[in-house]
């Protein structure tokens, strides 16, 4: 092959359109992802006259008349109080029962662990809000039936794959050698944990806790499913969907998106550590 | 207590309640679909897949995952390639590109409304182009392709910061030195992505794909924001059976169905991106 010799001009012009390319799809992506967000506030912030009017500004008004509306709106605070429940049941009741398996995978070698594994691995490739089905036909029996408790119980299995591996993964980020060293110094394997693992892990759990919250706050299947007096946001949303006016989806859709935000900001750090060993 | 009971006494926890939330609820929606009246028939697989409802259905499910996973795992790559060479402000735009992972589906399918419905932003947009001089209603039945765009646009929006997150943590693994070596032998950027990239994430993208692709036959609350009736997917029709029409069985046994389509593709995708035995970053 023969080249035409590049003059180190030509060089800088193509790597500075190479640049130029480069930054603007990156802002691009950015923009694909936060004009919807932007225009979800639009509508939040506006009256609800403006919200139903045409065509729509561009720029919010700043006027919290559709907020007002969507908290006035009959049982729409009980359905946002029952989602903070069970969304918080959700997030203790995954950490606590699915942190001690992370540890026991990252310290242990038992007998079992593979299966142990592959069953963890297996409800993740599963439609688990299915489960919601026959689960309503066991909680009417057991009278667990439209209670945010029963409900708090299948948001956990959502959350406890996931606790499990990202639990894993942070214990197996702590090196066992600090463990053995207090052993060494007399403490018990439990003391050991709380003053010398617990510390170190506490973000990692807090930032996984967030997750399992989330992964409760945002279901919308097994909630409308399994609930009817004490229906979730999700749930009182999706089954008001035909008949509500837009303002008030708007802002329910707001608030819906509100923890998020939040929730991606506290556990941006752990995110990918997350993801990284639960691929294997 | 000993060493060697510790582990089962940890895992105690977690394998009870698995059992009984998810083993047990699947054996029951495994008999509930199979007992139509005495004993294990196929009677109720019968009537929910000779309803009229189920081939469109059925169809609208598999069209969508069809439309947005490979958009998704392009959209994906290209950003997880992206955010790989950046040197400045790489955690703010991971910050942005992740935000929709955290949202629910029924929200993002109320942000398209915002943009889709006949009053919304696009309307707005059109007309303040002089495009159009009045509103169209994009979702009502004269539209179905709206419909489906903009569902499809939704769940692209929503659904692809999971993969991206996962295919980023899988780029972060492979080791530096394979693409210096690369570039030593004088291989392109594009090259490099193809022989070094690609093959050494295949991990990755098993996880990233059989996740969004069972996430994408459960495809729901977007439908129910955006298409309401007009576009009935497997998940919707399952709720109807369930919540509308009260009949259980036929709920279970479409379930069971969603359940086998997701574990074929499982499959498909475990057997077409295998890793070579014995091969490891």
């Amino acid at each position: 092959m023969t080249h035409a010799p590049i003059t180190p001009e030509a060089a800088l012009s193509v790597r500075r359109t190479g640049r130029i390319v480069y930054v603007t799809a990156v802002v691009l992506l950015c923009a694909w992802v936060l004009v919807p967000l932007y225009f979800l506030v639009i509508n939040t912030l506006s009256a609800p006259a403006t919200v139903n009017s045409f065509p729509k500004p561009f720029f919010p008004e700043f006027d919290l008349g559709s907020l007002r509306f969507f908290a006035g709106f009959g049982g729409m605070l009980d359905a946002l109080k029952n989602s903070i429940i069970v969304a918080s049941m959700t997030m203790v009741m995954a950490i606590v029962i699915g942190a001690p398996a992370g540890y026991a995978l990252s310290r242990f070698e038992f007998r079992g662990k593979e299966m142990f594994r592959v069953l963890i691995l297996l409800t993740r490739a599963f439609p688990l809000p299915l489960l919601a089905l026959p689960l309503a036909v066991m909680f009417i029996r057991t009278g667990l039936d439209d209670t945010t408790f029963g409900l708090a119980l299948v948001h956990t299995t959502l959350a406890i794959p996931f606790a499990v591996l990202i639990t894993y993964s942070l214990f197996s980020g702590i090196p066992v050698e600090l463990e053995e060293a207090a052993w060494t110094l007399g403490c018990t394997r439990f003391q050991a944990f709380v003053k010398v693992v617990l510390p170190l892990i506490l973000p990692g759990i807090t930032a996984s806790a967030i997750f399992a919250f989330v992964i409760s706050w945002n279901e919308v299947f097994a909630a409308a499913v399994l609930t009817i007096q004490s229906r979730t946001l999700t749930a009182f949303l999706l089954q008001t969907l035909g008949e509500s006016p837009m303002h008030l989806k708007f802002a329910g859709g707001f608030i819906l998106v509100v923890p998020a935000l939040i929730f991606i900001f506290a556990v941006r750090k752990y995110l990918f550590a997350m993801w990284g060993i639960a691929n294997r | 207590m000993s060493t060697r009971y510790l582990p089962y006494v940890l895992i105690l926890p977690t394998l009870v309640f698995l059992c009984a939330f998810f083993l047990y609820p699947f054996a029951l929606v495994t008999g509930q679909a199979f007992g139509g009246g005495d004993g294990f028939s196929l009677e109720t697989f019968r009537e929910v897949t000779s309803y009229w409802k189920f081939p469109i259905s059925l169809q609208n499910t598999m069209l969508l995952a069809a439309a947005v996973v490979p958009v998704q795992l392009a959209l994906a790559l290209l950003m997880a390639t992206m955010v790989n060479r950046m040197k400045k402000g790489r955690d703010l735009v991971l910050y942005v590109w992740t935000i929709p992972l955290g949202i629910s589906d029924l929200a993002a399918g109320i942000i398209w409304l915002a943009i889709f419905e006949q009053s919304g932003f696009l309307n707005s947009m059109m007309l303040g182009l002089g495009v159009i001089d009045r509103p169209t209603a994009f979702l009502s039945y004269q539209h179905p392709g709206m419909i489906f765009l903009a569902i499809a646009l939704a769940e692209i929006w929503r659904a692809t910061a999971i993969m991206l997150v996962i295919l980023v943590a899988g780029i972060g693994l492979i080791p530096k030195e394979y693409y210096e070596a690369a570039e030593v032998f004088g291989a392109s950027p594009w090259q490099r992505f193809l022989k070094v990239t690609l093959p050494l994430l295949r991990p990755s993208l098993q996880t990233a794909l059989i996740l969004r692709v069972v996430l994408a036959f459960e495809v729901f609350a977007v439908v129910a924001a955006l298409g309401g009736t007009i576009f009935p997917v497997l998940m919707g029709e399952i709720y109807a059976y369930q919540f509308d029409l009260q009949n259980g069985g036929a709920a279970a046994a479409l379930a069971l169905i969603v359940l086998g389509i997701s574990i074929v593709f499982t499959l498909i995708i475990l057997r077409v991106l295998r890793v070579p035995k014995g091969a490891t970053i």
